[in-house]
Protein backbone atom coordinates (compact mmCIF):
# COMPACT_ATOMS: atom_id res chain seq x y z
CA UNK A 1 0.00 0.00 0.00
CA UNK A 2 1.33 3.40 -0.91
CA UNK A 3 0.05 6.70 0.40
CA UNK A 4 0.53 9.69 -1.89
CA UNK A 5 0.29 12.98 -0.01
CA UNK A 6 -0.01 16.26 -1.90
CA UNK A 7 1.86 19.25 -0.49
CA UNK A 8 0.90 22.90 -0.67
CA UNK A 9 2.73 26.17 -1.19
CA UNK A 10 1.85 29.78 -1.76
CA UNK A 11 3.86 32.70 -3.06
CA UNK A 12 7.08 30.73 -3.02
CA UNK A 13 6.73 29.19 0.42
CA UNK A 14 5.62 25.78 1.56
CA UNK A 15 2.66 25.97 3.89
CA UNK A 16 2.70 24.28 7.30
CA UNK A 17 0.09 21.78 6.19
CA UNK A 18 2.69 20.29 3.82
CA UNK A 19 4.66 19.03 6.81
CA UNK A 20 1.46 17.91 8.53
CA UNK A 21 0.40 15.70 5.64
CA UNK A 22 3.77 13.98 5.96
CA UNK A 23 2.97 13.06 9.56
CA UNK A 24 -0.61 11.99 8.78
CA UNK A 25 0.53 10.10 5.68
CA UNK A 26 3.37 8.35 7.49
CA UNK A 27 1.07 7.20 10.29
CA UNK A 28 -1.44 5.86 7.81
CA UNK A 29 1.24 4.22 5.66
CA UNK A 30 2.63 2.50 8.77
CA UNK A 31 -0.80 1.20 9.72
CA UNK A 32 -1.39 -0.02 6.18
CA UNK A 33 2.13 -1.37 5.86
CA UNK A 34 3.34 0.73 2.98
CA UNK A 35 5.28 3.66 1.67
CA UNK A 36 4.71 7.38 1.85
CA UNK A 37 5.19 9.35 -1.33
CA UNK A 38 4.80 13.10 -1.72
CA UNK A 39 3.60 15.10 -4.68
CA UNK A 40 5.01 18.61 -5.21
CA UNK A 41 3.43 20.54 -8.03
CA UNK A 42 4.39 23.97 -9.42
CA UNK A 43 6.73 26.59 -8.01
CA UNK A 44 10.37 25.96 -7.17
CA UNK A 45 9.81 22.23 -6.90
CA UNK A 46 13.46 21.29 -6.36
CA UNK A 47 13.86 23.59 -3.40
CA UNK A 48 10.48 22.49 -2.02
CA UNK A 49 11.52 18.85 -2.38
CA UNK A 50 14.70 19.58 -0.35
CA UNK A 51 12.62 21.04 2.47
CA UNK A 52 10.08 18.24 2.35
CA UNK A 53 12.65 15.49 2.44
CA UNK A 54 11.97 14.66 6.06
CA UNK A 55 12.04 11.56 8.16
CA UNK A 56 9.55 8.96 6.99
CA UNK A 57 9.16 10.07 3.39
CA UNK A 58 10.03 7.33 0.88
CA UNK A 59 9.74 9.21 -2.39
CA UNK A 60 9.02 12.73 -3.64
CA UNK A 61 7.56 13.29 -7.08
CA UNK A 62 7.92 16.77 -8.52
CA UNK A 63 5.96 18.36 -11.33
CA UNK A 64 7.60 21.50 -12.63
CA UNK A 65 4.76 23.46 -14.17
CA UNK A 66 3.95 27.11 -13.47
CA UNK A 67 4.76 29.14 -10.40
CA UNK A 68 1.55 29.25 -8.43
CA UNK A 69 -1.28 26.91 -7.66
CA UNK A 70 -3.67 26.39 -10.55
CA UNK A 71 -6.39 23.85 -9.93
CA UNK A 72 -6.52 22.80 -13.57
CA UNK A 73 -2.84 21.89 -13.45
CA UNK A 74 -3.26 20.07 -10.14
CA UNK A 75 -6.37 18.29 -11.37
CA UNK A 76 -4.45 16.98 -14.37
CA UNK A 77 -1.16 16.25 -12.63
CA UNK A 78 -2.37 14.44 -9.51
CA UNK A 79 -4.15 11.54 -11.26
CA UNK A 80 -0.99 10.98 -13.29
CA UNK A 81 1.17 11.09 -10.15
CA UNK A 82 -1.24 8.71 -8.47
CA UNK A 83 -0.92 6.22 -11.30
CA UNK A 84 2.85 6.69 -11.68
CA UNK A 85 3.53 6.20 -7.97
CA UNK A 86 1.30 3.16 -7.74
CA UNK A 87 -0.51 4.83 -4.86
CA UNK A 88 -3.60 3.42 -3.18
CA UNK A 89 -4.45 6.27 -0.84
CA UNK A 90 -4.47 9.88 -1.93
CA UNK A 91 -4.05 12.32 0.94
CA UNK A 92 -4.69 16.03 0.36
CA UNK A 93 -4.87 19.09 2.60
CA UNK A 94 -8.36 20.26 3.58
CA UNK A 95 -7.39 23.82 2.77
CA UNK A 96 -9.06 26.32 0.48
CA UNK A 97 -6.84 25.15 -2.35
CA UNK A 98 -7.16 21.49 -1.39
CA UNK A 99 -10.91 21.80 -1.68
CA UNK A 100 -10.40 23.47 -5.05
CA UNK A 101 -8.99 20.28 -6.60
CA UNK A 102 -9.50 17.27 -4.30
CA UNK A 103 -13.15 16.59 -5.23
CA UNK A 104 -12.33 16.82 -8.95
CA UNK A 105 -9.32 14.54 -8.65
CA UNK A 106 -11.23 11.97 -6.59
CA UNK A 107 -14.00 12.06 -9.17
CA UNK A 108 -11.58 11.61 -12.06
CA UNK A 109 -9.92 8.66 -10.34
CA UNK A 110 -13.29 7.29 -9.26
CA UNK A 111 -12.12 7.20 -5.65
CA UNK A 112 -14.44 7.57 -2.67
CA UNK A 113 -13.64 10.85 -0.93
CA UNK A 114 -13.85 11.72 2.74
CA UNK A 115 -12.99 15.31 3.58
CA UNK A 116 -11.78 17.16 6.65
CA UNK A 117 -10.45 14.18 8.60
CA UNK A 118 -9.28 14.92 12.13
CA UNK A 119 -8.06 11.37 12.82
CA UNK A 120 -7.27 8.33 10.70
CA UNK A 121 -7.06 4.70 11.66
CA UNK A 122 -5.80 2.49 8.87
CA UNK A 123 -6.73 -1.15 8.64
CA UNK A 124 -8.72 -3.52 6.48
CA UNK A 125 -11.25 -0.76 6.46
CA UNK A 126 -9.79 2.64 7.19
CA UNK A 127 -11.69 4.58 9.82
CA UNK A 128 -11.91 8.33 9.38
CA UNK A 129 -12.98 10.65 12.17
CA UNK A 130 -14.73 13.89 11.27
CA UNK A 131 -16.70 16.60 12.98
CA UNK A 132 -20.28 17.37 12.18
CA UNK A 133 -22.90 19.96 13.13
CA UNK A 134 -20.28 22.63 13.61
CA UNK A 135 -18.13 20.50 15.91
CA UNK A 136 -20.89 19.48 18.30
CA UNK A 137 -20.43 15.82 17.45
CA UNK A 138 -17.74 13.62 16.04
CA UNK A 139 -18.47 10.91 13.55
CA UNK A 140 -16.52 7.96 12.24
CA UNK A 141 -16.70 6.69 8.70
CA UNK A 142 -15.47 3.35 7.43
CA UNK A 143 -13.94 3.34 4.00
CA UNK A 144 -14.38 -0.10 2.52
CA UNK A 145 -12.31 0.33 -0.58
CA UNK A 146 -8.74 -0.55 -1.45
CA UNK A 147 -8.22 2.83 -2.99
CA UNK A 148 -9.61 6.09 -1.66
CA UNK A 149 -9.03 9.81 -1.26
CA UNK A 150 -8.93 11.82 1.94
CA UNK A 151 -8.46 15.42 2.89
CA UNK A 152 -7.01 16.16 6.30
CA UNK A 153 -7.72 19.19 8.45
CA UNK A 154 -4.78 21.56 8.93
CA UNK A 155 -3.14 21.76 12.36
CA UNK A 156 -4.48 18.37 13.51
CA UNK A 157 -1.22 16.51 12.99
CA UNK A 158 2.22 17.73 14.09
CA UNK A 159 4.65 18.86 11.44
CA UNK A 160 7.18 16.26 10.35
CA UNK A 161 10.77 16.93 11.30
CA UNK A 162 14.11 15.22 10.88
CA UNK A 163 16.10 14.76 7.69
CA UNK A 164 14.90 12.11 5.32
CA UNK A 165 16.49 10.15 2.53
CA UNK A 166 13.60 10.06 0.11
CA UNK A 167 14.19 9.44 -3.53
CA UNK A 168 13.40 12.67 -5.37
CA UNK A 169 12.39 12.52 -9.00
CA UNK A 170 10.75 14.76 -11.56
CA UNK A 171 7.67 13.28 -13.15
CA UNK A 172 6.90 14.25 -16.68
CA UNK A 173 3.17 14.65 -16.64
CA UNK A 174 1.13 15.49 -19.67
CA UNK A 175 -0.69 18.77 -19.12
CA UNK A 176 -3.27 19.71 -21.73
CA UNK A 177 -2.98 23.49 -21.87
CA UNK A 178 -6.29 23.78 -23.72
CA UNK A 179 -8.03 22.23 -20.74
CA UNK A 180 -6.83 24.99 -18.43
CA UNK A 181 -9.85 27.21 -18.07
CA UNK A 182 -8.81 29.18 -15.04
CA UNK A 183 -5.99 31.58 -14.48
CA UNK A 184 -4.69 33.05 -11.26
CA UNK A 185 -4.04 36.71 -11.96
CA UNK A 186 -2.80 37.90 -8.59
CA UNK A 187 -3.24 38.12 -4.86
CA UNK A 188 -4.67 40.76 -2.61
CA UNK A 189 -4.21 41.31 1.09
CA UNK A 190 -7.50 42.17 2.71
CA UNK A 191 -8.39 44.41 5.55
CA UNK A 192 -5.58 46.85 6.22
CA UNK A 193 -7.74 49.49 7.81
CA UNK A 194 -7.37 51.66 10.84
CA UNK A 195 -6.74 49.06 13.50
CA UNK A 196 -4.28 46.21 13.61
CA UNK A 197 -5.79 43.62 15.93
CA UNK A 198 -2.61 41.56 15.76
CA UNK A 199 -0.85 44.28 17.77
CA UNK A 200 -3.42 44.45 20.57
CA UNK A 201 -2.58 43.25 24.09
CA UNK A 202 -6.20 42.80 25.06
CA UNK A 203 -8.95 41.82 22.63
CA UNK A 204 -12.64 41.86 23.33
CA UNK A 205 -13.93 39.56 20.62
CA UNK A 206 -17.56 39.16 19.72
CA UNK A 207 -19.41 36.43 17.84
CA UNK A 208 -22.83 35.39 16.67
CA UNK A 209 -24.17 35.60 20.24
CA UNK A 210 -24.51 39.38 19.91
CA UNK A 211 -27.54 38.65 17.71
CA UNK A 212 -28.15 42.11 16.26
CA UNK A 213 -25.97 44.88 14.91
CA UNK A 214 -27.58 47.36 17.31
CA UNK A 215 -26.25 45.31 20.22
CA UNK A 216 -22.64 45.91 19.19
CA UNK A 217 -22.60 49.11 21.24
CA UNK A 218 -22.52 46.90 24.30
CA UNK A 219 -19.18 45.29 23.46
CA UNK A 220 -17.85 48.54 22.01
CA UNK A 221 -18.49 50.12 25.39
CA UNK A 222 -16.82 47.20 27.15
CA UNK A 223 -13.75 47.43 24.90
CA UNK A 224 -13.54 51.16 25.54
CA UNK A 225 -13.93 50.73 29.28
CA UNK A 226 -11.18 48.13 29.35
CA UNK A 227 -8.93 49.99 26.94
CA UNK A 228 -9.09 46.91 24.77
CA UNK A 229 -9.43 46.44 21.02
CA UNK A 230 -12.60 45.03 19.49
CA UNK A 231 -12.33 42.00 17.24
CA UNK A 232 -14.81 39.40 16.07
CA UNK A 233 -15.49 36.01 14.62
CA UNK A 234 -16.53 35.53 11.05
CA UNK A 235 -20.33 35.96 11.15
CA UNK A 236 -20.00 39.53 12.42
CA UNK A 237 -17.81 40.47 9.46
CA UNK A 238 -19.99 38.50 7.03
CA UNK A 239 -22.94 40.55 8.23
CA UNK A 240 -21.02 43.72 7.54
CA UNK A 241 -21.23 44.80 11.19
CA UNK A 242 -17.46 45.12 11.52
CA UNK A 243 -14.80 45.52 8.82
CA UNK A 244 -12.75 42.57 7.63
CA UNK A 245 -9.64 43.76 9.46
CA UNK A 246 -11.35 42.89 12.76
CA UNK A 247 -11.85 39.23 11.90
CA UNK A 248 -9.94 36.64 13.91
CA UNK A 249 -9.59 33.21 12.34
CA UNK A 250 -8.33 31.03 9.57
CA UNK A 251 -9.41 33.44 6.86
CA UNK A 252 -8.87 36.49 9.05
CA UNK A 253 -6.05 37.46 11.37
CA UNK A 254 -4.00 35.30 13.68
CA UNK A 255 -3.77 37.11 17.01
CA UNK A 256 -1.64 36.55 20.10
CA UNK A 257 -2.85 38.99 22.76
CA UNK A 258 -2.18 38.66 26.48
CA UNK A 259 -5.91 38.38 27.12
CA UNK A 260 -8.59 37.32 24.65
CA UNK A 261 -12.16 37.73 25.89
CA UNK A 262 -14.39 35.66 23.61
CA UNK A 263 -17.99 36.79 24.00
CA UNK A 264 -20.81 34.89 22.34
CA UNK A 265 -18.29 32.91 20.30
CA UNK A 266 -18.83 29.17 20.05
CA UNK A 267 -15.27 28.43 18.96
CA UNK A 268 -15.56 26.83 15.54
CA UNK A 269 -12.27 25.40 14.36
CA UNK A 270 -11.81 28.19 11.81
CA UNK A 271 -12.01 30.77 14.56
CA UNK A 272 -9.82 28.84 16.96
CA UNK A 273 -7.08 28.74 14.31
CA UNK A 274 -6.75 32.48 14.72
CA UNK A 275 -6.81 32.89 18.51
CA UNK A 276 -5.43 29.80 20.17
CA UNK A 277 -2.09 31.53 20.62
CA UNK A 278 -3.55 34.01 23.09
CA UNK A 279 -1.87 33.92 26.48
CA UNK A 280 -5.11 33.83 28.47
CA UNK A 281 -8.52 33.09 27.02
CA UNK A 282 -11.75 34.04 28.77
CA UNK A 283 -15.06 32.83 27.35
CA UNK A 284 -18.56 34.11 28.00
CA UNK A 285 -21.15 31.86 26.38
CA UNK A 286 -24.51 30.36 27.29
CA UNK A 287 -23.61 26.90 25.98
CA UNK A 288 -21.36 25.05 28.44
CA UNK A 289 -20.53 22.54 25.68
CA UNK A 290 -19.34 25.17 23.23
CA UNK A 291 -15.91 24.21 21.84
CA UNK A 292 -14.50 27.56 23.04
CA UNK A 293 -14.41 26.09 26.55
CA UNK A 294 -11.94 23.44 25.42
CA UNK A 295 -9.50 26.26 24.90
CA UNK A 296 -10.54 28.78 27.52
CA UNK A 297 -8.63 29.32 30.75
CA UNK A 298 -11.60 30.98 32.41
CA UNK A 299 -15.25 31.00 31.60
CA UNK A 300 -18.64 32.35 32.51
CA UNK A 301 -21.52 30.17 31.34
CA UNK A 302 -24.20 32.81 31.15
CA UNK A 303 -25.98 35.25 28.93
CA UNK A 304 -23.63 37.93 27.64
CA UNK A 305 -26.45 40.47 27.84
CA UNK A 306 -26.53 39.94 31.61
CA UNK A 307 -22.79 39.67 32.28
CA UNK A 308 -21.30 42.33 30.02
CA UNK A 309 -23.31 45.27 31.48
CA UNK A 310 -22.21 44.19 34.98
CA UNK A 311 -18.62 44.06 33.83
CA UNK A 312 -18.81 47.52 32.29
CA UNK A 313 -20.20 48.88 35.54
CA UNK A 314 -17.48 47.11 37.56
CA UNK A 315 -15.02 49.42 35.88
CA UNK A 316 -17.10 52.51 36.24
CA UNK A 317 -18.45 52.55 32.72
CA UNK A 318 -22.04 52.95 31.74
CA UNK A 319 -23.72 50.07 29.96
CA UNK A 320 -25.83 51.22 27.03
CA UNK A 321 -29.54 50.52 27.11
CA UNK A 322 -30.38 47.95 24.46
CA UNK B 1 -28.86 32.94 -19.20
CA UNK B 2 -29.66 30.39 -16.55
CA UNK B 3 -28.12 30.06 -13.10
CA UNK B 4 -28.65 26.87 -11.15
CA UNK B 5 -28.22 27.20 -7.39
CA UNK B 6 -27.78 24.16 -5.20
CA UNK B 7 -29.80 24.67 -2.05
CA UNK B 8 -29.61 22.41 0.96
CA UNK B 9 -31.81 22.27 3.97
CA UNK B 10 -29.50 21.65 6.90
CA UNK B 11 -30.13 20.47 10.40
CA UNK B 12 -28.97 22.57 13.32
CA UNK B 13 -28.44 20.97 16.71
CA UNK B 14 -29.70 22.54 19.90
CA UNK B 15 -27.23 23.26 22.71
CA UNK B 16 -28.42 20.24 24.66
CA UNK B 17 -29.08 17.13 22.64
CA UNK B 18 -29.00 13.36 22.53
CA UNK B 19 -27.72 11.00 19.92
CA UNK B 20 -29.76 8.02 18.93
CA UNK B 21 -28.04 5.56 16.67
CA UNK B 22 -25.93 7.23 14.02
CA UNK B 23 -27.39 10.69 14.25
CA UNK B 24 -28.61 13.32 16.62
CA UNK B 25 -32.09 12.52 17.80
CA UNK B 26 -34.61 14.18 15.51
CA UNK B 27 -36.27 16.06 18.39
CA UNK B 28 -33.07 18.10 18.92
CA UNK B 29 -32.78 19.20 15.31
CA UNK B 30 -34.07 22.32 13.66
CA UNK B 31 -34.03 22.75 9.93
CA UNK B 32 -33.03 25.79 7.99
CA UNK B 33 -31.63 26.95 4.68
CA UNK B 34 -27.88 26.28 4.65
CA UNK B 35 -26.15 29.58 5.43
CA UNK B 36 -23.69 29.35 2.51
CA UNK B 37 -26.51 28.51 0.10
CA UNK B 38 -28.34 31.63 1.26
CA UNK B 39 -25.41 33.67 -0.05
CA UNK B 40 -25.39 31.59 -3.25
CA UNK B 41 -29.09 32.30 -3.82
CA UNK B 42 -28.54 36.01 -3.18
CA UNK B 43 -25.62 36.13 -5.62
CA UNK B 44 -27.77 34.50 -8.31
CA UNK B 45 -30.73 36.78 -7.66
CA UNK B 46 -28.51 39.87 -7.74
CA UNK B 47 -27.04 38.68 -11.04
CA UNK B 48 -30.56 38.27 -12.44
CA UNK B 49 -31.48 41.77 -11.27
CA UNK B 50 -28.41 43.31 -12.87
CA UNK B 51 -28.78 41.55 -16.22
CA UNK B 52 -31.58 40.89 -18.64
CA UNK B 53 -33.05 37.46 -19.16
CA UNK B 54 -31.46 35.58 -16.28
CA UNK B 55 -33.40 32.69 -14.87
CA UNK B 56 -32.53 31.42 -11.40
CA UNK B 57 -33.38 27.80 -10.70
CA UNK B 58 -32.71 26.05 -7.41
CA UNK B 59 -32.04 22.37 -6.97
CA UNK B 60 -32.35 20.54 -3.67
CA UNK B 61 -31.87 16.95 -2.64
CA UNK B 62 -34.32 16.58 0.19
CA UNK B 63 -37.60 15.25 1.56
CA UNK B 64 -40.93 17.01 1.40
CA UNK B 65 -40.10 18.86 4.62
CA UNK B 66 -37.39 20.79 2.75
CA UNK B 67 -40.02 22.52 0.60
CA UNK B 68 -40.33 25.13 3.33
CA UNK B 69 -36.68 25.98 2.84
CA UNK B 70 -37.01 25.85 -0.93
CA UNK B 71 -39.96 28.26 -0.81
CA UNK B 72 -37.75 30.60 1.20
CA UNK B 73 -35.24 30.64 -1.67
CA UNK B 74 -38.10 31.24 -4.11
CA UNK B 75 -39.37 34.06 -1.90
CA UNK B 76 -35.95 35.67 -2.12
CA UNK B 77 -36.18 35.78 -5.88
CA UNK B 78 -35.40 32.40 -7.44
CA UNK B 79 -37.75 31.69 -10.35
CA UNK B 80 -38.42 28.00 -9.90
CA UNK B 81 -37.18 25.00 -7.98
CA UNK B 82 -36.39 21.34 -8.43
CA UNK B 83 -36.43 18.89 -5.57
CA UNK B 84 -34.91 15.45 -5.96
CA UNK B 85 -36.27 12.73 -3.74
CA UNK B 86 -37.72 9.26 -3.73
CA UNK B 87 -37.97 6.19 -1.54
CA UNK B 88 -34.46 5.04 -2.25
CA UNK B 89 -33.08 8.40 -1.15
CA UNK B 90 -35.28 8.33 1.93
CA UNK B 91 -33.85 4.92 2.77
CA UNK B 92 -30.21 5.82 2.28
CA UNK B 93 -28.22 6.04 5.54
CA UNK B 94 -25.53 8.23 4.14
CA UNK B 95 -25.27 10.21 0.97
CA UNK B 96 -21.68 10.42 -0.23
CA UNK B 97 -20.14 13.38 -2.02
CA UNK B 98 -20.05 11.29 -5.18
CA UNK B 99 -23.74 10.42 -4.97
CA UNK B 100 -24.80 14.01 -4.31
CA UNK B 101 -22.69 15.27 -7.20
CA UNK B 102 -24.13 12.58 -9.46
CA UNK B 103 -27.71 13.54 -8.60
CA UNK B 104 -27.09 17.25 -9.05
CA UNK B 105 -25.20 16.61 -12.29
CA UNK B 106 -28.20 14.74 -13.69
CA UNK B 107 -30.39 17.76 -12.98
CA UNK B 108 -27.80 20.13 -14.43
CA UNK B 109 -27.60 18.08 -17.60
CA UNK B 110 -31.34 18.55 -18.05
CA UNK B 111 -31.24 22.23 -17.23
CA UNK B 112 -28.05 23.16 -19.06
CA UNK B 113 -27.26 26.18 -16.88
CA UNK B 114 -24.60 28.72 -17.80
CA UNK B 115 -23.53 29.05 -14.19
CA UNK B 116 -23.98 26.98 -11.07
CA UNK B 117 -23.66 28.51 -7.63
CA UNK B 118 -23.19 26.24 -4.67
CA UNK B 119 -22.48 27.09 -1.05
CA UNK B 120 -18.87 26.42 -0.01
CA UNK B 121 -20.09 23.85 2.47
CA UNK B 122 -23.15 22.64 4.31
CA UNK B 123 -23.40 23.57 7.97
CA UNK B 124 -24.31 20.03 9.00
CA UNK B 125 -21.86 17.59 7.39
CA UNK B 126 -19.31 20.17 6.17
CA UNK B 127 -17.95 18.13 3.30
CA UNK B 128 -17.11 21.22 1.30
CA UNK B 129 -16.74 19.07 -1.78
CA UNK B 130 -20.00 18.81 -3.69
CA UNK B 131 -19.59 21.89 -5.90
CA UNK B 132 -16.18 20.98 -7.29
CA UNK B 133 -17.15 17.32 -7.74
CA UNK B 134 -20.26 18.51 -9.60
CA UNK B 135 -18.18 20.74 -11.87
CA UNK B 136 -15.93 17.85 -12.71
CA UNK B 137 -18.82 15.58 -13.55
CA UNK B 138 -20.25 18.23 -15.86
CA UNK B 139 -16.86 18.97 -17.40
CA UNK B 140 -17.32 22.59 -16.38
CA UNK B 141 -14.74 24.96 -14.99
CA UNK B 142 -15.01 25.91 -11.34
CA UNK B 143 -13.70 28.05 -8.51
CA UNK B 144 -13.94 27.14 -4.85
CA UNK B 145 -14.49 29.60 -1.98
CA UNK B 146 -15.47 32.64 -4.01
CA UNK B 147 -16.02 35.83 -2.04
CA UNK B 148 -16.14 38.36 -4.88
CA UNK B 149 -17.71 37.84 -8.30
CA UNK B 150 -17.46 40.13 -11.28
CA UNK B 151 -19.21 38.44 -14.16
CA UNK B 152 -18.37 39.24 -17.77
CA UNK B 153 -21.26 37.49 -19.48
CA UNK B 154 -20.33 38.43 -23.03
CA UNK B 155 -16.69 37.55 -22.55
CA UNK B 156 -17.61 34.27 -20.91
CA UNK B 157 -15.39 34.94 -17.92
CA UNK B 158 -16.06 35.10 -14.22
CA UNK B 159 -13.50 37.31 -12.48
CA UNK B 160 -13.51 36.00 -8.94
CA UNK B 161 -11.68 36.43 -5.68
CA UNK B 162 -11.08 33.23 -3.78
CA UNK B 163 -10.74 33.66 -0.06
CA UNK B 164 -7.56 31.95 1.04
CA UNK B 165 -6.33 31.48 4.57
CA UNK B 166 -4.70 34.29 6.51
CA UNK B 167 -6.46 37.31 5.03
CA UNK B 168 -5.30 36.77 1.46
CA UNK B 169 -7.49 36.60 -1.60
CA UNK B 170 -6.56 34.97 -4.86
CA UNK B 171 -7.73 36.74 -8.02
CA UNK B 172 -8.74 34.21 -10.62
CA UNK B 173 -10.38 34.33 -14.03
CA UNK B 174 -12.62 31.37 -14.74
CA UNK B 175 -14.12 30.55 -18.09
CA UNK B 176 -17.85 29.95 -18.07
CA UNK B 177 -19.88 27.80 -17.91
CA UNK B 178 -18.61 27.24 -14.42
CA UNK B 179 -19.50 26.13 -10.94
CA UNK B 180 -18.65 28.68 -8.28
CA UNK B 181 -18.75 27.69 -4.63
CA UNK B 182 -19.90 30.74 -2.76
CA UNK B 183 -18.34 31.86 0.52
CA UNK B 184 -20.35 33.59 3.21
CA UNK B 185 -19.91 37.35 3.28
CA UNK B 186 -19.85 37.73 -0.54
CA UNK B 187 -23.07 39.76 -0.30
CA UNK B 188 -25.82 40.58 2.12
CA UNK B 189 -28.60 38.02 1.76
CA UNK B 190 -32.00 39.68 1.72
CA UNK B 191 -34.88 38.80 3.94
CA UNK B 192 -37.84 37.38 2.10
CA UNK B 193 -40.51 40.05 1.78
CA UNK B 194 -44.13 39.26 2.50
CA UNK B 195 -44.85 39.81 -1.16
CA UNK B 196 -42.01 37.46 -2.05
CA UNK B 197 -43.32 34.81 0.31
CA UNK B 198 -46.78 35.09 -1.27
CA UNK B 199 -45.35 34.89 -4.78
CA UNK B 200 -43.19 31.92 -3.86
CA UNK B 201 -46.28 29.83 -3.29
CA UNK B 202 -47.15 30.22 -6.97
CA UNK B 203 -43.70 29.43 -8.35
CA UNK B 204 -43.04 26.01 -9.88
CA UNK B 205 -41.51 23.39 -7.61
CA UNK B 206 -40.84 20.25 -9.55
CA UNK B 207 -40.14 16.96 -7.77
CA UNK B 208 -37.95 14.46 -9.57
CA UNK B 209 -37.22 10.88 -8.68
CA UNK B 210 -34.03 9.01 -9.52
CA UNK B 211 -35.74 7.34 -12.45
CA UNK B 212 -36.82 10.71 -13.86
CA UNK B 213 -33.16 11.65 -13.96
CA UNK B 214 -32.12 8.47 -15.70
CA UNK B 215 -30.49 7.15 -12.52
CA UNK B 216 -31.13 4.20 -10.27
CA UNK B 217 -30.31 3.11 -6.75
CA UNK B 218 -26.77 2.17 -7.72
CA UNK B 219 -26.02 5.92 -7.77
CA UNK B 220 -26.42 5.93 -4.00
CA UNK B 221 -24.04 3.06 -3.32
CA UNK B 222 -20.85 4.07 -1.61
CA UNK B 223 -17.75 2.48 -0.16
CA UNK B 224 -18.03 4.95 2.68
CA UNK B 225 -20.43 4.42 5.56
CA UNK B 226 -21.00 6.25 8.80
CA UNK B 227 -20.29 3.95 11.69
CA UNK B 228 -20.63 6.07 14.80
CA UNK B 229 -21.55 9.45 16.18
CA UNK B 230 -20.69 10.69 19.64
CA UNK B 231 -20.15 13.83 21.62
CA UNK B 232 -16.44 14.58 21.74
CA UNK B 233 -14.95 14.42 25.20
CA UNK B 234 -14.50 17.88 26.54
CA UNK B 235 -10.88 18.86 26.86
CA UNK B 236 -11.86 21.81 28.94
CA UNK B 237 -9.84 22.62 32.01
CA UNK B 238 -11.22 26.12 32.19
CA UNK B 239 -11.94 27.64 35.57
CA UNK B 240 -15.63 28.47 35.46
CA UNK B 241 -16.82 31.36 37.57
CA UNK B 242 -20.26 30.68 38.90
CA UNK B 243 -23.00 32.73 40.43
CA UNK B 244 -25.17 35.65 39.43
CA UNK B 245 -24.06 37.85 36.53
CA UNK B 246 -22.95 40.41 39.10
CA UNK B 247 -20.81 37.83 40.89
CA UNK B 248 -19.26 36.31 37.78
CA UNK B 249 -18.60 39.74 36.28
CA UNK B 250 -16.95 40.63 39.59
CA UNK B 251 -14.67 37.59 39.37
CA UNK B 252 -13.71 38.47 35.84
CA UNK B 253 -13.12 42.08 36.86
CA UNK B 254 -10.82 40.96 39.67
CA UNK B 255 -8.95 38.75 37.27
CA UNK B 256 -8.50 41.61 34.80
CA UNK B 257 -7.26 43.88 37.60
CA UNK B 258 -4.81 41.22 38.80
CA UNK B 259 -3.64 40.75 35.26
CA UNK B 260 -3.05 44.48 35.01
CA UNK B 261 -5.43 44.86 32.08
CA UNK B 262 -7.33 47.59 33.87
CA UNK B 263 -6.63 49.68 36.88
CA UNK B 264 -9.05 50.30 39.66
Amino acid sequence: MTVLAITEHRRGELRDVSYEVITAGRELADELGGELHLGVISGDVDSFADDLNRDGVDAIHTVDHGEEFNHDVYAQAIPQLYEASGADVLLMPNTVNGLDYAPAVADDLDLPLVTDAIALDGGDTTEVTREQYGGKVETTYDVEADQYALTVRPAEWPQAEGDGDAEVGAVDVDIDEDAIGSEVTGFEEVGGGDVDITEADVLVSIGRGIEEEENLVLVEELAETLGATLSSSRPIVDNGWLPKNRQVGQSGKVVTPDVYIAIGISGAVQHVAGMKGADTIVAINTDPNAPIYDLADYGIVDDLFDVVPELIEEFGGEAPNL
Amino acid sequence: MKILVTVKEVAEVEDEFQISGLDVDESYLEYDLNEWDDYAVEEAVQTSEENDDVEVVTVTIGPERSEETIRMALAKGADRAIRVWDDSLAGADYLSVEAKAELLAAVAEEEEPDLIFSGVQAADDSNGATGVALANKLDMEWAAVVNTLDLDIEGGVAHVHRELEGGIEELTDVQTPAVLTIQSGINEPRYASLRGIRQAQQKPLDVQELGDLGLDESTLESDVSRTSMYEPESESDATLWEGSPEETAGELADFLRDKGVVEG
